[in-house]
């Protein structure tokens, strides 16, 4: 499914990740500044590697010998930010349907009605998101994502942020998301309890390397 | 206070130029101040210092020499100028179009500043939400960007309007002082000072001058306002 070797540099801090990933979520743990953040951010665009080849079910995503590196929005890869980034200016509606409706109507793998059910979102989406809990603004970050019907969902910290009480909260949509929608998810955490939770497969990152469990 | 409401047709008409000029002024400047002020808060690159400096020169210039450089290139022997007045036959000197290219130049630092402060201030992260949500760079702008910096935008806007409205020095230089066609408040309350007897008309106009730009500082406040509390700020 997923095939990643890449060479990434910036400062002292050095990348050289390899990873073949066949199972369907992918837990990825390591401490703060392991390079996690970036890893993610090398799969969905917003980073380049330096060298290497990223391939996500036969499409290549990035290949320095190929010459060929998609932009972001090329990439059909859903990202769930550890600060969520909700659009401030937009409310919950406007947000949940962001990328949705660029997709042409043939894409779309996710219907918005599936969505608002599965997250619990519908009394909330004439709010913006400054008036949101913690715990609503990550189950909107999350619908977002999915309805801009990704091909692979990253997840970076999407607990980091909250109390122990909205974690739990928090993971059954989680699973819920895995049993029902079928969809690649790499989740990232420096917790090993959170993730193995969700994940099926479990990697490490230590100083730039990868490390199988 | 009666004496405010007793308008004389020249008078009406030196009003309604300057709103005239400094609308079209402000509306005109919009969109290259949008993109200058854009890649002035997001691009590096080599000559940039200089670029800022070109767009912020009319700040600091005494007023006349943007006008008298204006009247040099687009005047009817001008280098520009010859060549509009050819092959378009426009003339700009001595024209309110000329006011409105003389205020332009004067007021578009002001509103580049104002935009490029919002520009910097827009959490790049947001944008890279968009684009991973499949945004190209062009929608990430048109729907996240520049949304986010209306509230400098709109500043910027009312800005413009009221230096153009209060701009004197580099349009007398380059457009002169003519009644009914470059005759703005600013070159109307002049001509009423120098004028016996005309210093109530001065006043009228002076009181005039100061309502039409608190009414647009108020305004543009009001929609700030009501902006930012749409984003919860």
């Amino acid at each position: 499914m997923l095939h990643l070797d890449i060479q990434y540099s910036r400062g002292d801090f050095l990348l050289d990740a390899k990873l073949d990933w066949q199972s369907q979520v992918l837990g990825v743990l390591g401490p703060s500044g392991a390079g996690k953040s970036t890893l993610l951010n090398l799969l969905n665009g917003l980073l380049t590697p330096k060298s290497g080849l990223i391939q996500f079910n036969q499409q290549i995503l990035f290949s320095s010998q190929q010459k060929v590196c998609l932009a972001p929005h090329q990439r059909r890869i859903g990202m769930v930010f550890q600060d969520i980034r909700l659009f401030p200016h937009l409310n919950l509606f406007e947000n949940l349907c962001y990328g949705l409706r660029l997709l042409p109507a043939e894409q779309r793998r996710f219907s918005l009605d599936e969505v608002l059910d599965l997250l619990q979102l519908r009394d909330l989406l004439k709010r913006h998101p400054h008036q949101l809990s913690g715990g609503e603004a990550q189950r909107v970050a999350l619908g977002r994502a999915l309805l801009m019907s990704p091909q692979l969902l990253l997840l970076d910290e999407p607990l980091s942020s909250l109390d122990n009480a909205l974690k739990q909260q928090i993971i059954p949509y989680l699973l819920a998301i895995k049993q029902r929608m079928n969809l690649p998810m790499i989740i990232v955490s420096h917790d090993e309890q959170e993730v193995s939770q969700i994940a099926d497969q479990l990697i490490s990152l230590a100083q730039g390397k990868i490390i199988q469990h | 206070m009666s004496f405010l409401f007793d308008i004389t047709p020249a008078e009406l008409q030196a009003i309604e130029l300057s709103i005239k000029v400094a609308a079209y002024c402000a509306l005109i400047i919009t969109i290259p101040a949008i993109a200058i002020a854009w890649v002035l808060a997001r691009k590096d690159f080599v000559g940039k210092s200089l670029l800022d400096g070109l767009v912020h020169i009319p700040m600091i210039l005494p007023p006349v020499v943007p006008g008298f450089l204006l009247l040099t290139l687009f005047g009817k022997q001008g280098w520009l100028g010859a060549m509009l007045h050819q092959y378009l036959g426009i003339s700009l000197a001595f024209t309110w179009l000329g006011a409105v290219l003389a205020s332009a130049i004067m007021a578009f630092p002001l509103m580049v500043r104002s935009v490029r402060l919002s520009f910097s201030q827009i959490d790049q992260g947001l944008e890279q939400a968009a684009s991973t949500l499949g945004a190209s760079p062009s929608k990430t702008f048109m729907s996240i960007s520049l949304p986010l910096a209306l509230p400098g935008l709109l500043t910027g806007f009312i800005l413009a309007f009221s230096r153009s409205l209060g701009e004197f020095g580099a349009t007398i230089t380059f457009v002169g002082n003519i009644e009914g066609e470059t005759r703005t408040l600013p070159l109307a309350i002049y001509s009423y000072t120098q004028m016996p007897g005309g210093e109530l008309i001065a006043m009228r106009l002076v009181i005039l001058c100061v309502l039409i730009s608190l009414l647009a500082l108020v305004a543009s406040n009001l929609c700030e306002r009501w902006m930012l509390k749409r984003v919860g700020r």
